[in-house]
């Protein structure tokens, strides 16, 4: 430990830039992006899931609002809806007077609901997509063994679609992962605005962005990794017999 | 109903430099992703390494990350360019990053490795018999391309041609942070004057609605175009 920390000194000495100061502010950026990141794709997943077999019902009153829910979220920037619920949030009655106001006067829980709803709306259609190609046979032996729908739904086709799901799910989780950068327009410090301040602290654009982009790069890579473990196990029994 | 105190011109200006950039960038990514999928699909290893490092690198970095790399390192990079020409060989020059070329070149920088992966998987799936054919026929590698290898790749590609396009649009509301007028930034400008969020806000949103279902019905009838002769659900079953 004592000869790490010697070697990390010595790399760091003669730095006028990387000083432990300004690594503690990346360190703090990190653990916010994370958990930014984390957070709403948690909630957008409990979300999505009854909201993708809505949208494949067959009553249009439950259809219809849900697919214009997703068509908008997913048609508009994030930085608009960024902005709609940053400088929104305050024109909802009596907010600023409720115990919710400690948590709203931050900017992390504005970002964290627009973020949900955006990647809410994507993991829908994900959802969607896949509940809709579940394989007709797979249907059709639930409902010979005599499944209600509810039953089928649990057991058979959403166990399946999730599966499905997988890769595009993991495309979904590398986008959020970039798009969380725009947090810190509305004065979130996260890893991109860390970077940012370092930046306009030294004037070094390219120490502070690669460095930050290099980050970036380790996250998504971690997560591709991740994924690709996960459809390995979960997606054996698609893979064609002796590979 | 509707009042936009004022900032309805600005906010119409905003939307054309909205469009223009969104147009401009996704010609500079057509034509860079078309140069990567070559380098890909290249046999020289060289060139391969390139173009998948270009498209690792840029796919793994948040836009607007790279953004503010390119933006605010752009001009010191091009300021100690011209110092070690003036330095080198006496020549004095002075450029001047313009915010909306930057912008356009960052974004087709960034959705040219998005549009390589496209092409190169599109490139990939034209079947080898229509180029045996072609060459059977006498064509030359130039006209071969123009009217067999090119046809049969875009019917691949317009699908994803179409997904780069709707994620580039919303892309390019990032250019207001770091400083273009888009439509987005008179947007933010007029809510923290106002302090009326919803009146700027909703109407910006529905353009860029309005703008990708539009392209939805453009990109629709495209790719019946490229399908001719494929019949309507011959491979899509859709």
């Amino acid at each position: 430990m004592e000869q790490l920390n010697g070697w990390f000194t010595e790399l760091l000495s003669g730095n006028t830039i990387f000083t432990a100061n300004t690594l503690s502010f990346y360190w703090g950026g990190l653990v916010t992006t994370v958990q930014l990141v984390f957070l709403c794709l948690l909630l957008g997943i409990v979300l999505a899931v009854p909201l993708a077999i809505g949208r494949g019902s067959k009553r249009r009153w439950i259809k219809l609002p849900i697919y214009a829910y997703t068509y908008v979220f997913r048609g508009t920037p994030l930085l608009i809806q960024l902005y709609l619920v940053y400088y929104g949030v305050v024109f909802f009655d009596g907010i600023q007077d409720s115990i919710f106001w400690v948590v709203f006067k931050q900017a992390f829980f504005p970002a964290l609901i627009a973020f949900t709803l955006n990647t809410t709306a994507y993991t829908t259609e994900i959802f969607h997509g896949a509940i809709k190609n579940t394989a007709k046979g797979e249907i059709e032996a639930a409902r010979a063994y005599g499944m209600s729908r509810k039953l089928m739904m649990r057991r058979i086709i959403l166990p399946s679609a999730f599966r499905r799901a997988l890769p595009a799910y993991g495309n979904e989780v590398i986008f959020m992962l970039h798009a969380s950068a725009v947090a810190s327009v509305v004065t979130i410090m996260d890893l991109t605005g860390a970077a940012y301040y370092v930046y306009a602290r030294f004037y070094a654009p390219f120490d502070a962005f690669i460095f930050v982009a290099l980050i970036y790069l380790c996250l998504t890579f971690s997560i591709m990794f991740v994924f690709r473990r996960l459809e390995k196990r979960l997606l054996a029994h698609l893979r064609p017999r002796g590979s | 109903m509707i009042d936009l105190q004022g900032y309805g011109p600005r906010l119409l200006e905003g939307a054309l430099v909205t469009i223009e950039l969104a147009v401009l960038s996704l010609i500079l990514a057509v034509i860079l992703g078309l140069l990567t999928a070559s380098a890909k699909l290249s046999r020289n290893r060289l060139i391969h390494a390139v173009g998948t490092l270009y498209t690792t690198l840029v796919r793994g970095v948040p836009d607007l990350v790279l953004m503010m790399l390119l933006f605010y390192g752009g001009q010191i990079g091009i300021n100690m360019l011209t110092d070690q020409l003036y330095y080198a060989f006496d020549i004095d020059i002075f450029i001047n990053v313009n915010a909306f070329v930057a912008g356009v070149i960052t974004i087709g920088l960034i959705f040219g490795a998005y549009m390589g992966e496209t092409f190169r998987g599109a490139f990939q799936a034209v079947e080898e018999g229509q180029m045996e054919a072609a060459r059977a026929y006498g064509m030359s590698p130039l006209l071969a391309f123009r009217h067999v290898r090119f046809p049969l790749m875009m019917r691949h590609a317009l699908p994803g041609i179409g997904n780069n396009w709707m994620v580039l649009l919303k892309t390019t509301a990032l250019v207001s942070i770091i400083g273009l007028t888009d439509m987005v930034r008179v947007a933010a400008e007029a809510t923290k004057a106002t302090h009326e969020p919803f009146m700027f806000m909703i109407p910006v949103a529905m353009v860029y609605l309005l703008i990708a279902t539009l392209s939805e019905w453009g990109f629709a009838k495209l790719t019946k175009r490229y399908n001719t002769g494929f019949g309507e659900s011959s491979e899509w079953n859709n």
